[in-house]
């Protein structure tokens, strides 16, 4: 064990604890909490790993924005604030499911740590530099392809959101469309 | 020196914890809390594949770096379309059947 493995399993016990309770809490907004708690502590994980970029990155997009943006989502959706119990589901699909996590857990594990796990990582201090210069280099047309993709989604929730959801709404949306077509006098007063 | 089982083993739980809340849950958001836990999972993975290898083009670093920007754009849509099923059926809950 090095100082780097100590350190290492002290950040990952964090994260591995907060993301069971992020999906086992009975309070929705603690859910969100608890994610904060994964992906801040995961972000350690990255700097024990010699990725400083990333996870200063991790910090600014996860926690930071999408954290945000689920606890909007939450409030939008008039979450209540105390313990919930009626949101979680049926026992048997509690079993069921945690049955299905533990056995990807499992799969994983029987998969990565025996072709891997004996090996150790040396360390090196993080290549902010190399990363730069490789992403505005070889990784260019994908990085450019990644703001189109933002612009994209960007637009497609804005579509989304605006999109006539209720009977009454669609049918307001279709008289409007029509209304410029079969008569244009009187109807847009 | 960092031995590798052990980003290995977190990579695992948090694909198994992120697989549960997938399917555990009935909020539609703390179903994406579940997506969100599993792309972590694969980001985990790639930085560390990305020390191990010390590739020349850092593949494992900028592929994590696309791929936080590819979920923020995912999680954006998602809650979009999370909203607009609140508005038309009043609540978010996966286990009842669509109006």
């Amino acid at each position: 064990m090095t100082t780097l493995d100590v350190l290492f399993g002290a950040v990952a016990l964090i994260t591995a604890a907060s993301a069971v309770l992020a999906v086992t809490t009975q309070h929705l907004v603690h859910a969100a909490l608890w994610l904060v708690v994964t992906l801040g502590t995961l972000a350690g994980c990255y700097l024990v790993l010699g990725a400083e970029l990333v996870a200063l990155v991790q910090l600014l997009v996860y926690v930071g924005a999408v954290v945000v943006l689920v606890l909007f989502a939450l409030m939008l959706t008039r979450a209540p604030i105390g313990r919930s119990p009626e949101h979680s589901s049926s026992a048997a699909q509690q079993i069921a499911s945690a049955v299905v996590g533990a056995g990807t857990t499992a799969l994983l594990a029987a998969v990565l740590l025996p072709a891997l796990g004996s090996k150790a990582l040396p360390t090196r201090a993080g290549d902010t530099q190399g990363i730069a210069t490789q992403l505005f280099s070889s990784w260019v047309w994908p990085f450019e392809l990644l703001s189109l993709l933002l612009l994209v989604a960007l637009i497609a929730a804005f579509a989304v959101s605006r999109m006539p959801t209720t009977p009454q709404e669609r049918t307001a949306a279709t008289l409007d469309e029509r209304t410029p077509v079969t008569s244009d006098a009187g109807t847009r007063s | 020196m960092i031995h590798l089982w052990l980003p290995l083993t977190l990579v695992s739980v948090l694909a198994g914890a992120g697989t549960y809340g997938v399917i555990a849950r009935r909020n539609a958001v703390l179903v994406l809390i579940g997506v969100e836990l599993i792309l972590n999972a694969a980001n985990l993975l790639f930085v560390t594949m990305g020390s191990v290898q010390g590739d020349t083009l850092r593949t494992g670093q900028v592929l994590t770096l696309f791929l936080i920007t590819i979920a923020a754009a995912e999680v954006g849509v998602a809650l979009a379309v999370v909203l607009a099923l609140f508005r038309s059926r009043g609540h978010i809950d996966l286990s009842e059947p669509g109006a």
